[in-house]
C-alpha cells in the first residue's frame, strides 16, 4: 500500500484532534484530543521514517511517547485537583487567570 | 603706598560688613562707624593724591596686585588695582562728596529706625564703587559694577514697606540688568580677541588691531555702550532714574553725584582707546548722549516733584558728558571734569532738596511750596549757588565744565559738530528754564504751604548743622571747582597722560561760544521769569501742552515699556504656554494615551479561556508554517 495514504491518515487525526481541542469543554476529553494530535504526529514521523529509510522517525516517535506519558500524569494529576475544588471538569469555568 | 590702595576699598567694605552682620547693639553707633569708615576712605585718597602729585605726569599710575583670583589654565582673573589719574580723581569725588552725603545723613536719617542698616548700604555702595574705578581689568571692574547694582537696588528701596519704593528699587535692579548684559558680552568678546580681561593688555592692542578684529571692536564698543547706557541712565535705559527717587534723598545724592550714574562715563572714558579705534561706536555714543541731554531737560520742565526735576537735570547733565566722552579724545578731559563739578553741584542740590523736604513735613510738591528763602537762608544759599553752576553763571563750576563740552561739540567738524552743537547749546537753554523753575517755585513767590495728611501746619525752619555743613562745603566746591580746574588748563594737565587730550578745529571761535551760552542762558531764565516768577503759581498743575503732558509721564517712555516690552513679553509668554499646552503637551499625551487605547483593546484578548488561547496558538502556528512554504515556494 502507498505510505502516503499514512500521512493522509495522520492529517485527519490531527486535525481531528486539533477541533476537538478547540471545541470541547470537557477537560478529560480535550487532554484525549491532545493525546491525538501527538499520536498522528508520531504516525506521520514513522510513514516519514519509513520513506526516508532511516530510523530517525522512529526514534523520534519513541521520544514522544516519552514526553506523552510524562504529560499524561502531570496533565491528569492538574485535572483531578482542579475537578476536586470546583467540582466541573469544564475549562470554560477555570478562567480566573485574566485581566 | 601701593598697599593704601587696597585699603581704600577695604574701609567702606569692613563698615558694611560690620554695620549689616553687627545686629542692633551698634544701633547707637552704627551711623557714627559707618561716617568714620567712609573718611577713613577719604584720608587714604587724600594722601595717595599728594603723593601722586610728587611725581612726574607719566610716572603717576600705581599697580597693586593682590591675589590671582580665578586661576586657571588658558584663563587667569586677577584682583589687582590700577591707580591712575582717572581713577584717582574718581576716587576723591567718590570718597569726598560721599562721606560728606554720610554726615548729611546722620541729621536726616535721625529718626529713621533703621539707620544703622543705612549706613551699611551706603558704606557697600562706596566699597563697590571705588572697586569699580580702581580695577586694573574688566572682571574685577565687573564686580564693581554688580556691586554698585546691588547696593542701588537696596538704598532705593530702603523703605520697602512702601510699595512704590520696593517696585522703584525691582524696576532699577531690572533695567541695570539690560546693562550688565552688555558690558558682560563686551567682556567676554575682549577675552576671546585679545585673551586677556587687563586694561594693560587690551587697551594698546585696540588701538592697532587688524581690520578682521574691527568689526569685534566696533561690538564690544556697541556693548559697553549698552552697559553704560543702564548704569548712567542713558536713553534707551533712562526709565528707571525718576523712579529711583523713592529712595531716602541722600541715596539720591549719592547715586546722582557720586556714585552709580558716573560709572558709565568712567567706563567709556577708561576704554576711550576702544572707542577710539571704532568710530561707528563712537557715533552711537554722541548720538546718545545728546538725545538724553535734551530727554532729560524736557522732563526736567515739567516735573512737579522736585525731587523727579533733579533727577531730569542729572540725566541731561550726564547725556553732555557721555557726548562728550564719545566724540574722542577732544572729548574725554571735559567730560571726566563736568563730571567732577557736577558732583559737587548736583550733590548740593540734592542735599538742598532733601533739607526742604525735611522742613516741609517731607513735601516733594514745588507747587506746595513757595517763598521758603526766608526760613531757610542756608538751604537757600547754598541751593542758590548750586543753581548757579548748573545753568553756567559765569564764573561758577558749570559755566567752565559745561562750555568746553559745547565747545568741543562744535570743533567735532561738519555737519555732526554743528548738530551736537546746536543740541548742547538747546539743552543749555532748558536747563536754565527748569532749574529757574524750581528755584522761584521753591524759594520765592508767595506761600503756597498745605498742611500733611496728619493736619500738622508745615513750620519750615533750618537743619540742623550736621546737614547744612556738608550742603556749605558743597556749595564751595560748585562755586570754585570749575575755575580752579581750568586755571593754567590744571585739569587738562592732570587728566592728559592717561586719557590723551587734541584739541579740534572748532568753526566757531571761544568767545562766540560763551557769548551764545550766555545769550541762551538769558533767555532760558528769563523765559522761567516770565512763566513762574511774575506770574503767581497754580496750586494744582495746569493741563499743559501735549509736550508738557507727555514730558510729565517721562515723554510716555513706562507706556512705551509697557506696550513694547511688558505687554509684548506677556503675549510672548503667554503665546509659548499655548504652545507647550497644546503641541509639546499634545504630543506627549496623545502618545501616551494612544498606548494606554492600544493596550485597552490589547488585554481583551487575554480573556482566561484556554481554548481560545489554543485558538491563537494554532493560528500563529499556520501562519508560521504558510509562510516558511511561502519562502521556500519563492
Amino acid at each position: 500500500m502507498n505510505p502516503v495514504n499514512y500521512l493522509y491518515l495522520s492529517a485527519l487525526l490531527f486535525t481531528i484532534g486539533a477541533a476537538g481541542v478547540l471545541i470541547r469543554r470537557n477537560a478529560i476529553v480535550v487532554f484525549m484530543c491532545v493525546e491525538l494530535m501527538l499520536n498522528a504526529c508520531n504516525l506521520a514521523f514513522v510513514t516519514f521514517s519509513r520513506l526516508q529509510g532511516n530510523l530517525d522517525g522512529q526514534v523520534i516517535a519513541f521520544f514522544t511517547m516519552v514526553v506523552a506519558a510524562a504529560e499524561v500524569v502531570v496533565g491528569l494529576a492538574i485535572i483531578v485537583s482542579i475537578f476536586r475544588s470546583r467540582h466541573s471538569a469544564s475549562v470554560d469555568d477555570a478562567n480566573l487567570m485574566k485581566l | 603706598m601701593e598697599t593704601l590702595i587696597g585699603l581704600l576699598v577695604a574701609a567702606p567694605l569692613l563698615g558694611a560688613g560690620i554695620l549689616l552682620t553687627g545686629g542692633r547693639r551698634l544701633d547707637r553707633v552704627g551711623h557714627l562707624l559707618g561716617t568714620l569708615l567712609a573718611l577713613v576712605s577719604f584720608v587714604l585718597g587724600v594722601v595717595l593724591f599728594t603723593n601722586m602729585l610728587g611725581k612726574d605726569g607719566d610716572a603717576r599710575a600705581l599697580h597693586s596686585h593682590l591675589f590671582t583670583w580665578v586661576p586657571v589654565e588658558g584663563f587667569r582673573a586677577d584682583v589687582g588695582f590700577q591707580l591712575d589719574q582717572l581713577s584717582m580723581t574718581f576716587v576723591l569725588l567718590i570718597t569726598g562728596v560721599g562721606t560728606l552725603i554720610h554726615i548729611y545723613s546722620i541729621g536726616y536719617m535721625a529718626h529713621d529706625e533703621r539707620r544703622r542698616r543705612f549706613f551699611g548700604y551706603l558704606n557697600l555702595f562706596l566699597a563697590a564703587m571705588l572697586l569699580l574705578v580702581l580695577a586694573d581689568n574688566y572682571f574685577l571692574l565687573y564686580a564693581g559694577w554688580e556691586g554698585v547694582g546691588l547696593a542701588s537696588y537696596l538704598l532705593i528701596g530702603f523703605w520697602q514697606h512702601k510699595p512704590s519704593a520696593a517696585t522703584a528699587a525691582k524696576k532699577a535692579f531690572l533695567v541695570n540688568r539690560v546693562g550688565d548684559i552688555g558690558l558682560s558680552v563686551a567682556i567676554m568678546l575682549m577675552f576671546t580677541t585679545f585673551g586677556s580681561f587687563a586694561f594693560a593688555d587690551i587697551l594698546p592692542r585696540a588701538a592697532d588691531a587688524s581690520t578682521t578684529q574691527h568689526a569685534t571692536i566696533t561690538g564690544i564698543g556697541f556693548m559697553l555702550l549698552l552697559a553704560a547706557c543702564g548704569k548712567s541712565a542713558q536713553v534707551p535705559l533712562q526709565s528707571w532714574l525718576g523712579d529711583a527717587m523713592e529712595g531716602p534723598t541722600p541715596v539720591s545724592a549719592l547715586i546722582h553725584a557720586a556714585t552709580m550714574v558716573t560709572a558709565g562715563v568712567y567706563l567709556i572714558t577708561r576704554s576711550g582707546a576702544i572707542f577710539n579705534a571704532a568710530p561707528d561706536a563712537q557715533t552711537a555714543v554722541v548720538t546718545v548722549g545728546a538725545v538724553t541731554l535734551l530727554y532729560g531737560a524736557i522732563v526736567g520742565c515739567a516735573k512737579d516733584d522736585i525731587k523727579k526735576a533733579l533727577a531730569g537735570s542729572t540725566m541731561s547733565q550726564i547725556g553732555y558728558m557721555i557726548m562728550a566722552a564719545g566724540l574722542g579724545p577732544i572729548g574725554y578731559v571735559f567730560a571726566i571734569m563736568h563730571l567732577v563739578t557736577h558732583g559737587f553741584f548736583k550733590a548740593g542740590l540734592f542735599l538742598g532738596a532733601g533739607s526742604v523736604m525735611h522742613g516741609m513735613n517731607d513735601e516733594v510738591d514745588m507747587r506746595r511750596y513757595g517763598g521758603l528763602w526766608r526760613h531757610m537762608p542756608v538751604t537757600f544759599v547754598t541751593f542758590g549757588l548750586g543753581y548757579l553752576a548748573i545753568i553756567g553763571f559765569p564764573g561758577l563750576s558749570g559755566f567752565f565744565s559745561k562750555d568746553k563740552i559745547i565747545e568741543a561739540a562744535f570743533a567735532k567738524g561738519g555737519t555732526e559738530g554743528w548738530i551736537l552743537g546746536g543740541a548742547a547749546m538747546l539743552g543749555a537753554a532748558i536747563t536754565a528754564f527748569y532749574m529757574t523753575r524750581v528755584m522761584l517755585m521753591t524759594f520765592f513767590g508767595e506761600k503756597r504751604w498745605v498742611p500733611d495728611a496728619d493736619g500738622h501746619e508745615p513750620h519750615p525752619h533750618e537743619s540742623p548743622s550736621s546737614m547744612t555743613i556738608p550742603m556749605i562745603i558743597l556749595a564751595f566746591g560748585s562755586v570754585f571747582a570749575g575755575g580752579l580746574f581750568t586755571l593754567n588748563s590744571s585739569f587738562l594737565k592732570w587728566l592728559e597722560p592717561v586719557t590723551g587730550h587734541s584739541e579740534g578745529d572748532s568753526p566757531v571761535s571761544t568767545a562766540t561760544v560763551t557769548t551764545g551760552t550766555m545769550v541762551v542762558l538769558v533767555l532760558g531764565v528769563g523765559l522761567a521769569w516770565l512763566m513762574y516768577g511774575r506770574r503767581s503759581v497754580p496750586a494744582t498743575a495746569p493741563r499743559g501742552s501735549l509736550l508738557t503732558r507727555a514730558a510729565r509721564r517721562d515723554l510716555l517712555q513706562d507706556d512705551i515699556n509697557h506696550v513694547v516690552l511688558v505687554r509684548g513679553g506677556e503675549h510672548l509668554t503667554r503665546s509659548l504656554v499655548y504652545l507647550d499646552h497644546s503641541l509639546v503637551d499634545g504630543v506627549v499625551n496623545g502618545t501616551a494615551a494612544s498606548v494606554g487605547g492600544l493596550s485597552g483593546r490589547l488585554r481583551k484578548l487575554q480573556n482566561g479561556y484556554v481554548r481560545s488561547y489554543a485558538v491563537s496558538m494554532l493560528g500563529g502556528t499556520v501562519v508560521l508554517v504558510a509562510a516558511t512554504l511561502l519562502m521556500r515556494a519563492v
